[in-house]
């Protein structure tokens, strides 16, 4: 297995200006991810999973150590990193299909191939019928799938995806969940997923990496060697669930302590 | 990819699909709330008519509605004579004013525009201009009316210098408050998409403040209203603001009226056409 995304001694320093001192996000990550992988990142709120993200994005430099990609150092930000965020981030001056082709064209792929690329992948998304709504008129669901088409477009070989499915409702995410999956599968691409769900942690990654509460260090990677689809509901499923979450839960009081969403109730940390 | 089932939208469908407008019931219908548009309008006309015709308003000092109609119409349509400016002089003089408008408030947006999203997206051009237009936004521009004409005489350059610089501060703050909140997570999915950086400033910066830039469009056009007015009163030969001064000085009270009531209708037109134009570029906006 070729070893895709490292992260050498890596740390991520922040100057919280609320806060008026330095915040360690990332404390000497080290991690390899392998070509073709889906890996899951799960930790309490505040613990740098973002960060870590950000920083194979190309969004941020590390503070310290390095991050490389195919044995090279990441420069910034580019369209073989396909990164789809929690709050879609559509120009919502863009029709849907405007916003799909948008990639391709700043590329400069003539306006026809352009063209026929994102019908297919409008298709592929279930957006056919929709391409010239403007963001706005979407649903949360429909918002998502455009922000997925236009990355998946640009035929990435990374996706990088943060907390994609937490502000669509449960049955659009069971759906887009699978669709994630589906397509993964056909085109080998790697996959680093951020999440707060344990059971979406589990369903979707060969590799579940826990993540301790700030300062963020991997506390565990956890191989999940369930074949797919997976069924949430067997014993199996259940099993990794209750470790990772153990795991995971442990951090909860660490978080709380270090001020990391001190004003919410424990109640917020829905881990399930 | 060919072949693929393509994923199922159709709870997205039902949340997506728009119900056509429909009055919901104990809403007004649409000629109605006309009605109630116009009521307030009309009902002050009447009125004013009314205390006209029953003698509460002197008619040697108040005219009436019909007296003021009677003025505008010899104001618009009667004959040229020379030295009359109350005689078929309103459709030169509301294009005069127009045009003085239109030049000087064009001056403002272009060069409003351009410094407003360079101060927005620049940090060094924000340092250099930013104490400058909030010391200079901070005089009222009635001020600058002295130093136009001391500066250009009174001639067209001091009209147009004084809308252009009047319009043209509400527009370069308002622009740069929209490049400055223009989205970090716009510009970095644009970069993650193979946005050159340099390309950032068309591509997201400025389609992004859009919104602000038309808020500080409108309220710029109403301040060029009142200045080409103030110039006009007291710097510059012909228009609307120049027959409203000279009504004045003639004791006509009708035809004051009446050019209060024209740089209404030209200030309200003009809001109006800007404002069709916001919508129509804003189209991604609507309902949002």
């Amino acid at each position: 297995m070729i070893v895709f995304i490292v992260f050498e001694d890596v740390c991520k320093c922040y100057y919280d200006i609320r806060e008026r001192q330095e915040v360690v996000a990332l404390d000497d990550v080290s991690l390899g991810i392998t070509q073709g992988e889906f890996a899951t990142v799960i930790g309490p709120s505040g613990c740098g999973k973002t960060t870590l993200l950000n920083l194979v994005a190309g969004f941020e430099p590390p503070t310290s150590g390095r991050v490389l990609i195919e044995g090279c150092a990441i420069t910034g930000p580019g369209p073989d990193r396909g990164v789809v965020f929690q709050e879609y981030a559509l120009f919502p001056w863009l029709t849907t299909r405007q916003n799909v082709e948008y990639g391709l064209l700043e590329r400069r792929v003539p306006a026809e191939d352009a063209r026929e690329r994102t019908d297919q992948y409008l298709r592929l998304v279930g957006l056919a019928g929709w391409e010239n709504r403007y963001p706005h008129e979407l649903s949360g669901g429909m918002r998502q799938r455009a922000a997925l088409a236009r990355v998946l477009v640009n035929q990435p070989k990374i996706l990088l995806m943060d907390e994609p499915f937490a502000a669509v409702d449960a049955q659009t995410r069971a759906i887009l969940q699978r669709e994630l999956v589906r397509l993964w599968e056909l085109s080998g691409q790697t996959v680093l997923f951020i999440t707060h769900s344990v059971e979406e942690a589990v369903l979707l990654g060969d590799r579940v990496i826990a993540m301790t509460a700030r300062p963020g260090r991997i506390k565990a990677a956890i191989p999940i060697e369930l074949l797919r689809p997976r069924d949430p509901t067997s014993p199996e499923f259940n099993a990794y669930r209750r470790d990772i979450q153990d795991l995971v839960g442990a951090e909860i009081p660490a978080a709380q302590e270090s001020g990391v969403d001190g004003r919410v109730a424990p109640g917020r940390f829905t881990l399930s | 990819m060919a072949g693929m089932s393509p994923l199922s939208a159709a709870a997205d469908v039902a949340a997506g699909i728009r119900p056509a407008q429909r009055r919901p019931p104990g809403e007004p219908s649409r000629m109605s709330r006309t009605g109630r548009r116009w009521a307030v309008p009309v009902a002050i006309l009447v009125l004013w008519q009314v205390l006209a015709v029953v003698g509460l308003l002197p008619r040697s000092s108040f005219p009436s509605p019909a007296d003021v109609l009677q003025a505008w119409w010899t104001w618009a349509a009667g004959p040229r004579i020379a030295l009359a400016w109350y005689s078929g002089t309103w459709v030169p003089y509301m294009l005069l004013s127009l045009r003085r408008v239109v030049i000087g408030f064009t001056i403002a947006a272009g060069g409003g525009i351009g410094l407003g999203v360079l101060i927005g997206w620049y940090a060094a051009v924000d340092d250099l201009f930013d104490g400058v237009i909030n010391f200079m936004r901070s005089i009222p521009m009635t001020a600058w009316l002295p130093f136009a004409v001391f500066f250009f005489g009174i001639h067209e350059p001091a009209a147009l210098f004084l809308i252009a610089l009047g319009s043209f501060f509400p527009i370069v703050v308002n622009a740069a408050a929209g490049t400055k909140q223009t989205p970090r997570l716009l510009i970095r999915a644009a970069l993650m998409l193979g946005t050159k950086p340099q390309r950032l400033l068309v591509r997201v910066v400025i389609p992004s403040a859009l919104p602000s830039i038309f808020t500080g469009l409108r309220v710029g056009l109403g301040l060029a209203w009142v200045l080409v007015i103030v110039a006009e009163m007291l710097a510059v030969q012909g228009g609307l603001g120049y027959a409203l001064w000279s009504a004045y000085q003639f004791d006509r009270l009708d035809l004051i009226i009446a050019a209060i009531l024209s740089v209404g209708t030209l200030g309200l037109s003009s809001d109006r056409l800007l404002r069709a134009l916001s919508n129509r570029v804003l189209r991604w906006q609507t309902g949002l």
